[in-house]
């Protein structure tokens, strides 16, 4: 699957490894979190890194202890519709202060980039044939967001400092102590 | 009223030109239609029977005349010259073509309006109590905090794929205007012995297959935790709400299979390990959103009015429009103007392009440039002059506006149903036509009293009719409408969900059943008590014997 980082396609370096596979000695792997937990042992020692894969039912919780030693943890979309990885996201951003690659797989559509940057994710695993203009098009389209504290480059209003004070109606500006130009 | 800064403005704007690339992209064939569905539906724009319906958010239900007119200006370019005013204190707008869709939401971002979110699985239009900010029993104007909220929830970026739609409603008031208690969260204002103000947090109300009223798991919040509050909740239910079954996905199934206390404890742990700070906003941020419903410029003047006495007095028709649609105001010599959509045989909720011009000249004469739409499908003119009374009422008069029925039988609340809607199992509005030409007469509709029917044409409830004193649900069995009957139900602030009375009537029954258990109360009601106080005194009974007995 092509992937996308920073508005460009790059080479992916990560494998993903089926639970059956043999574990190769170096490579950077990706595995599942039942696999990570009852091999952490082998997986930490060999070179090269690894991943875990959580499903959008797991609880970020499970993989906590670890995570010092995670270096990407891939999310994933069954289909676009189905927000949970959103949240799993920002909790590990956010509670867990994870700070390895985040990366969304599944059913990613540009129309979700921003968000998908917004809450944390950092890579993104797109179809084959997803054309990149359009990607960054549609990730680049709105360049504001009225929540606080979520991640990437939209600005909020705070941080969009030429927002000019509140045109305000005389009636309004008296209860607010202010006066208005005639 | 809230008014755009250069923030909003771009917002909005960017929004348009985000869903024309989306629409272009449809057009072209780059997105597949199941691919589009959720786009557009994140932009209020649906494909009903017939046509496209586009959805427009007026949030918290208040507009000022500008934006009605340009409301009558789309209803006129793109739809059949009508609007449809509905439940949840939006417009719809039946007919538009989709590549027209951009110019529409061109035009409304004009007068700083939109169509975000009023669809799809994400959180919808916030909606609050109309007579807000004007109402002689409020403890604190909503206004601001669903301001806050609707900018908050604006392309949320965790919360705009949930398992399914999400609505909130807020009041500040004693009474309920808001039916708070069937939103998936119902949030109310109130006042602690030491006279602050917080708010009363409600979760897992709703209508739908599965009516049930909001549990309350917050009792007191401070207003200013309210954001980060939310975010706990909306993050429980976007992790633990059901997606497997479409009609077990709504919060309320959560809340029912979890419990409440336990819902309660998860979202009170999600709370405990949310930096508040960096979500809240900052407090001259709700200072200046505050800014914009600080009370408009009432004149001083005497409450009663010597001009509306005379004219009450000498004319009975303007006297008993006084008594029905006009209520308290908390300034002196002011009054709320409540304007009927339901005349009598008319269709709840429509208002013809002319209409929406007259209500906004009134509104820029005669009301602080104010109106609001009540989730009951009706206007408001919040801040007239009781002076200016008469005046209004024959402006209405000459527009048809003037029907002096709020609260009693005709002011039906009735969905499009199958006249429109893709979903419906069976009609609403005819129903609503016929049940209301029968009960018509006013002076009978007068001394019937306060009685809320509401009619829906399929489970899916958007004619609220489990919270109706008198719920009719349309549903189908073999290719044949039939009409179930429920009881007293109520959205107000001693909410319950209507009972089924027994088996359901036809197309051509329904309504002479709706008049017996009319009958049935005027027969036996005592002193002073309304339908639904007979009905809670008496219980179902009386009502299932006069009807199955007759039909
Ligand atoms: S209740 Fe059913 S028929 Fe009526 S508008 Fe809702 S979905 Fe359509």
């Amino acid at each position: 699957m092509p992937l996308i980082k920073d508005g460009q396609f790059v080479a992916d370096s990560w494998t993903v490894l089926e639970d059956e596979a043999e574990i190769p000695p170096n490579g950077d792997v990706i595995v599942s979190l039942e696999r990570y937990i009852s091999e952490v042992d082998v997986l930490v020692r060999r070179v090269g890194r690894v991943g875990v894969a959580l499903e959008n039912t797991a609880d970020p919780e499970e993989i906590a202890p670890h995570l010092s030693d995670i270096d990407l943890i891939s999310l994933t979309f069954p289909a676009f519709t189905d927000g949970r990885a959103y949240s799993q996201a920002r909790q590990l951003r956010h509670h867990l202060g994870y700070g390895g690659e985040l990366r969304a797989t599944g059913s990613v559509l540009a129309d979700q980039a921003g968000f998908l940057t917004q809450v944390g994710f950092d890579t993104f695993e797109v179809p084959s044939g997803q054309s990149i203009d359009v990607w960054n098009t549609a990730s680049g389209s709105v360049t504001l967001a009225y929540q606080r504290g979520y991640e990437g480059s939209r600005k909020t209003r705070d941080k969009l400092q030429t927002s000019p004070a509140p045109q305000l109606t005389p009636d309004c500006a008296a209860v607010a102590g202010q006066t208005v130009p005639a | 009223m809230y008014r755009y800064d250069e923030f909003d403005t771009t917002f909005v704007r960017q929004r348009v030109d985000q869903f024309r690339d989306q629409v272009n992209r449809r057009v072209s064939g780059d997105l597949t239609e199941e691919q589009f569905r959720p786009l557009r539906l994140m932009n209020g724009l649906y494909l009903q029977l017939h046509a496209y319906m586009l959805r427009v958010a007026i949030p918290y239900g208040t507009l000022n005349a500008r934006q009605m007119r340009q409301l009558a200006f789309i209803a006129d370019e793109y739809d059949k010259g009508y609007g449809h005013f509905t439940t949840r204190q939006n417009i719809q707008f039946n007919w538009p073509k989709l590549p027209d869709v951009p110019d529409i939401l061109e035009h409304l971002a004009d007068v700083e309006m939109h169509a975000i979110q009023t669809s799809g699985n994400c959180i919808r239009n916030v909606t609050a109590d109309q007579w807000a900010g004007a109402t002689a029993d409020e403890f604190e104007d909503p206004r601001p905090y669903a301001e806050l909220m609707r900018q908050w929830s604006s392309l949320h970026p965790e919360f705009s794929f949930l398992p399914r739609k999400f609505k909130i409603a807020v009041t500040g008031a004693a009474a309920d205007r808001a039916a708070i208690a069937y939103h998936d969260i119902g949030l109310r204002l109130k006042r602690n012995a030491a006279g602050e103000t917080g708010f009363e947090v409600m979760v897992g109300g709703g209508m739908g297959r599965t009516p049930m009223l909001g549990a309350t798991v917050r009792d007191w919040l401070q207003k200013e935790e309210l954001l980060a509050y939310l975010e706990a909740i909306m993050r429980v239910y976007n992790l633990h709400g059901r997606r497997d079954n479409k009609y077990k996905a709504r919060i309320k199934i959560l809340v029912h299979e979890l419990g409440a206390e336990e819902f309660t404890r998860q979202v009170e742990d999600e709370y405990a390990r949310i930096d508040a700070p960096r979500i809240m906003p900052p407090p001259q941020e709700l200072t200046r959103i505050k800014t914009y419903f600080a009370p408009p410029a009432y004149e001083e003047l005497a409450d009663q009015s010597p001009e509306l006495a005379r004219r009450m007095n000498e004319n009975t028709d303007f006297a008993q429009w006084v008594d029905r649609n006009v209520v308290a105001h908390k300034q002196a010599g002011y009054a709320i103007v409540n304007i009927s959509l339901k005349p009598v045989g008319g269709v709840p909720g429509d208002a013809s392009a002319a209409q929406m011009r007259a209500v906004a000249d009134l509104a820029e004469d005669k009301s602080l440039d104010e109106i609001r739409v009540t989730h009951e499908q009706n206007l408001v003119l919040p801040h007239v002059r009781k002076a200016d009374l008469y005046e209004v009422w024959q402006s209405l008069k000459a527009h048809d506006l003037a029907d002096a029925n709020i609260g009693l039988a005709t002011d039906i609340i009735a969905c499009p149903g199958l006249d429109y809607c893709a979903l419906a199992t069976a009609r609403s509005i005819p129903i609503s036509q016929d049940i209301s030409r029968r009960l018509g007469d006013i002076t009978r509709q007068r001394d019937v009293g306060d009685l809320k029917i509401k009619i829906s044409g399929c489970i899916n409830a958007c004619g609220h009719h489990h919270a109706g004193h008198i719920g009719i649900l349309g549903l189908e069995k073999r290719g044949e409408e039939y009409y179930q009957i429920t009881l007293g139900g109520s959205g107000d602030e001693n909410a319950s969900i209507g009972e089924i009375i027994g088996p359901g009537f036809s197309s051509e029954t329904v309504t002479d059943a709706v008049e017996t258990i009319v009958d049935t109360y005027v027969g036996l009601r005592q002193d002073g008590e309304t339908f639904l106080d007979a009905y809670r005194r008496v219980g179902p009974d009386p009502f299932k014997e006069a009807v199955y007995a007759t039909h």
